[in-house]
């Protein structure tokens, strides 16, 4: 008797994968250890932008234990462009070779690759390794890289400035024309212009476990591990790049350390990985130090940020303009030239804002690749547009909450489409806002500040507010299609009842720490009417789970948890098949609830002989295995893949999406980070 | 140059280079792949194991220096499949998430109680500042150890819990 009275939906479970970490049973890439294995060592540069002009490599390649040492120019042939695949509005990419044939753009890039039996073996033979540079000028400055003059990280682009991407409110219909609404301020002695430029600092993302590859190439099927956020897309980009069938590939994220964006890539260490192995015909593995890892792994962030808003002398704001400038690094990531432009949509955040601007220019320079690092564009969107507002209400002289109040949309005014084309389906910042009040004793802090002040207290007091607007989960939508993203934004999930009544659910999505075997098994206990225990969650192995596109931008329970329900919703329909049979009933006469099929509506007098005790799923499972009474296939299994309809696609040369198009990827309005120090 | 030591309880004599790290050693030649590497350079404490009873980072330790020595890493805490009372904690206030911390940071409070039965956050804090952790912030890591700490304590010392001690 085992059907779920309470929902498993809500409750505070214990996680099902923490059995293997706090044991040490676990499963990193690096524990592997598989037959006749090599182990690469990886020969980066020491210099931001530098012309090789010649290697040696005959010292390394004499080592005991070195199987074979590459250059560039050894695997120039087999080696293709890294993808790039979401390049905003443009068509062509700069290239992005895996490694360094003639010429380095940043310090870390890979110029040799050494072979060997043993880690240590192979460390010790890429110190052999000589690479002879000339040192070139590198462009390390994001304005001066878009001067007249500067040197150009690549040639071939005439100039450092990738692209250009422009939304402006009154072009998409959104609100109204920034530039004159601006313009307008600054002439009006009831209106105020505040200016101010903020700086994103380039950061490194710095998972716990470093990145690591394993390769096995000795079957029909090359099979690939990697420490990586997106076995899918790592798939299908290796296939595109290498050439290789899909069929003939497997790739496997098992235990995931951590990826916070940073293992959000296609590695061109994953690549040569696999070149190696294929060349070699045997299994390598390649784990990185915590150095390699912090100048090679793509960076996040690093953007110039000009943004100027407009209010009257009363407050109300009347318009915004946002000039970014973004280091994109120099190559392009997976996602480098998206991530400045997902600011675009919510810099208008939580603010009614009449009139605004937004311009992103994408700068290459001789620094490590950026790419998604933690809410990719839109933490530095939220940080600049909460700065402008305080900045606004110092030279207001106003209280700096009032004025966020005075502004905000407020609760009766949902939904809202804000000036960046998003349309808020709710939100209610005066409930959030009181009930923040109260929990820091706001007003208590305030006269604790002030009494400070007025005594000159050696220890004074700060107060920080900050609200922000987050558009997540990210599922297919216009947006999507509008900037040109590569992937669809749907999710994947199948669901397998097992002849022992167990189930098995698989999803497409690629944990490497959010706990979906827990959080997974909770929605099909609740949908199928099976414990928590009875369900196995299988994900990050192409084999077992052939779609998917993984886990990033909190996209993985509201897109690939709303694919579990529906492959619940389609085992339920083909379970209640086989429950009519046994109720001897029509279909349409049995109900489902709570795991248990029974009569919707028993007829007086009916005479059902399994009617005393409803069918569960798991007994139907047992059934439909035992196959004793019925033609229908002996299996319960069902896919569902999560998407959203209808799905209108603007071309890609028309990168201003219109109004509220954008629905459909989820936005989530929280109110209410406050420090206090 | 040939080195004893103890592993988990079983004795392991194995030839090892002079500059072998003892983390190398335990994850490539006695195959303790419980015990991780995070950055080799000892700032977080992933690889924490215990030499003879006391903590350490073995990527900062030399195998030929565990010579003779008693080590015990995450995967001989649990005993008949009992959970040590930390790593009991650490699941039940949802003090990990990745969990590639989670061996070192195990091992660390393990050290930390032993030093201090009964420590305040702020020594927890204290105790744990060689360890980092990624994903969760620390706040239920404290609070697991504190449990842990309280759970040992009654174990430990029945007799002299007062009558009608709650705790």
């Amino acid at each position: 008797m085992t059907s779920v009275a309470e929902p498993e939906v809500g409750k505070a479970r214990t996680r099902k994968e923490d059995a293997r970490l706090i044991t040490g049973r676990t499963r990193w890439t690096d524990n592997l250890v598989l037959a006749g294995m090599q182990h690469i060592s990886m020969v980066r540069s020491p210099y931001a932008s530098a012309r090789i002009t010649g290697a040696h490599v005959e010292a390394a390649r004499a080592m005991p234990g070195v199987s074979a040492v590459y250059t560039g120019a050894d695997l120039d042939a087999e080696q293709s462009g890294l993808p790039c695949g979401w390049p905003i509005n443009a068509d062509d990419t700069p290239p992005r070779h895996v490694f360094a044939v003639d010429t380095v753009r940043f310090a870390g890039e890979i110029v040799a690759v050494v072979v060997a039996r043993t880690a240590v073996a192979a460390r010790d033979a890429a110190d052999a390794v000589e690479i002879d540079y000339e040192p070139l000028t590198p462009v390390l400055d994001l304005e001066s890289a878009l001067s007249e003059g500067s040197p150009l990280v690549h040639a071939e682009m005439g100039s450092n400035k990738w692209a250009f991407f422009p939304f402006d409110a009154a072009a998409a219909g959104s609100g109204g024309d920034a530039t004159v609404a601006i313009a307008a301020a600054e002439a009006d002695p009831d209106q105020i212009v505040v200016k101010r430029r903020f700086r994103q600092q380039r950061l490194i993302p710095a998972f716990m476990e470093p990145r690591s590859v394993v390769v096995d190439p000795t079957s029909e099927q090359l099979t690939v591990w990697s420490s990586t956020q997106v076995p899918h897309i790592l798939k299908t980009m290796m296939s595109v790049t290498l050439g290789l069938s899909e069929s003939k590939l497997r790739v496997i994220a098992p235990d995931v350390g951590g990826g916070f964006g940073g293992k959000l890539q296609v590695t061109p260490e994953e690549v040569l990985s696999v070149l190696v192995s294929r060349r070699l015909g045997r299994p390598v593995k390649w784990t990185e130090t915590r150095s390699e890892s912090l100048v090679s792994a793509h960076h996040g962030r690093d953007q110039i940020q000009d943004i100027t808003i407009a209010a009257k002398r009363d407050g109300t704001i009347t318009a915004l303009r946002a000039e970014l400038i973004a280091d994109m690094g120099a190559y392009f990531g997976l996602f480098t030239p998206a991530v400045p432009v997902f600011g675009c949509f919510i810099f208008p955040a939580i603010y009614k804002i009449p009139a605004y601007l937004f311009t992103c220019t994408d700068v290459m320079t001789n620094k490590t690749p950026t790419d998604a690092y933690r809410g990719a564009g839109r933490p530095e969107a939220t940080f600049a547009i909460e700065r402008i507002v305080d900045e606004l209400a110092v030279e207001l002289g106003r209280e700096p909450l009032e004025l966020r109040e005075q502004n905000w949309i407020k609760n009766t005014e949902f939904p809202y489409t804000n000036a960046g084309g998003l349309t808020y389906d709710s939100g209610n910042y005066e409930a959030a806002t009181e009930k923040a009040k109260e929990i820091f004793d706001y007003d208590g802090l305030r006269a604790e500040q002030r009494r400070r002040r007025e005594a000159k207290d050696p220890v004074q007091l700060g107060i920080g507010i900050s609200t922000f607007t987050e558009m997540c989960g990210l599922a297919p939508s216009r947006l999507l299609g509008a900037l040109g993203a590569g992937a669809g934004g749907w999710e994947h999930a199948s669901v397998r009842m097992l002849a022992t009544g167990k189930v098995e659910v698989v999803t497409g999505s690629s944990p490497h720490g959010q706990g979906h075997e827990t959080a997974w098994s909770q929605i099909a206990a609740d949908q199928l009417g099976v414990p928590f225990e009875d369900i196995e969650v299988l994900h990050g192995d192409t084999q077992s789970s052939p779609k998917g596109l993984d886990t990033y931008g909190s996209r993985s329970l509201p897109v690939g948890g709303i694919a579990l329900v529906k492959a619940c919703e389609k085992v339920v329909a083909k379970a209640k098949r086989v429950a009519a049979h046994l109720l001897e009933a029509s279909e349409d006469d049995v109900e489902f609830d709570a795991g248990r099929f029974s009569f919707a509506a028993p007829t007086p007098g009916c005479r059902s002989r399994k009617s005393r005790s409803p069918p569960s799923c798991r007994t139907i499972s047992r059934r439909v295995w035992n196959r004793r009474w019925t033609p229908m296939p002996p299996s319960i299994r069902r896919t569902s893949l999560f998407h959203m309809a209808p799905i209108s696609v603007p071309p890609r040369s028309t990168p201003k999406p219109a109004g509220s198009a954008f629905a459909s990827t989820f936005v989530w309005t929280t109110w209410a980070k406050w420090s206090i120090r | 140059m040939r080195i004893t030591v103890t592993v988990d309880g079983t004795s392991y004599t194995d030839d090892v280079e002079p500059r072998t790290l003892l983390v190398h050693y335990l994850r490539e030649q006695v195959g303790k792949t419980g015990t991780v590497i995070g950055c080799d350079t000892s700032n977080c404490g992933a690889c924490t194991v215990h030499l003879n009873g006391q903590s350490v980072k073995s990527c900062s330790v030399l195998a030929v220096q565990a010579d003779a020595a008693d080590i015990t890493t995450i995967e001989g805490l649990a005993k008949d499949g009992q959970l040590h009372p930390v790593q009991q904690a650490f699941h039940t206030h949802h003090a990990l998430q990745c969990g590639y911390c989670t061996p070192g940071m195990i091992m660390q409070s393990i050290d930390l109680l032993t030093e201090n039965p009964d420590p305040s956050e702020e020594a927890v804090r204290h105790g744990l500042e060689g360890n980092l952790c990624r994903c969760t912030g620390y706040q239920n890591i404290v609070r697991a150890v504190q449990d842990a700490a309280g759970k040992v304590r009654a174990a430990q010392t029945p007799a002299e819990q007062p009558a009608g001690s709650q705790s």
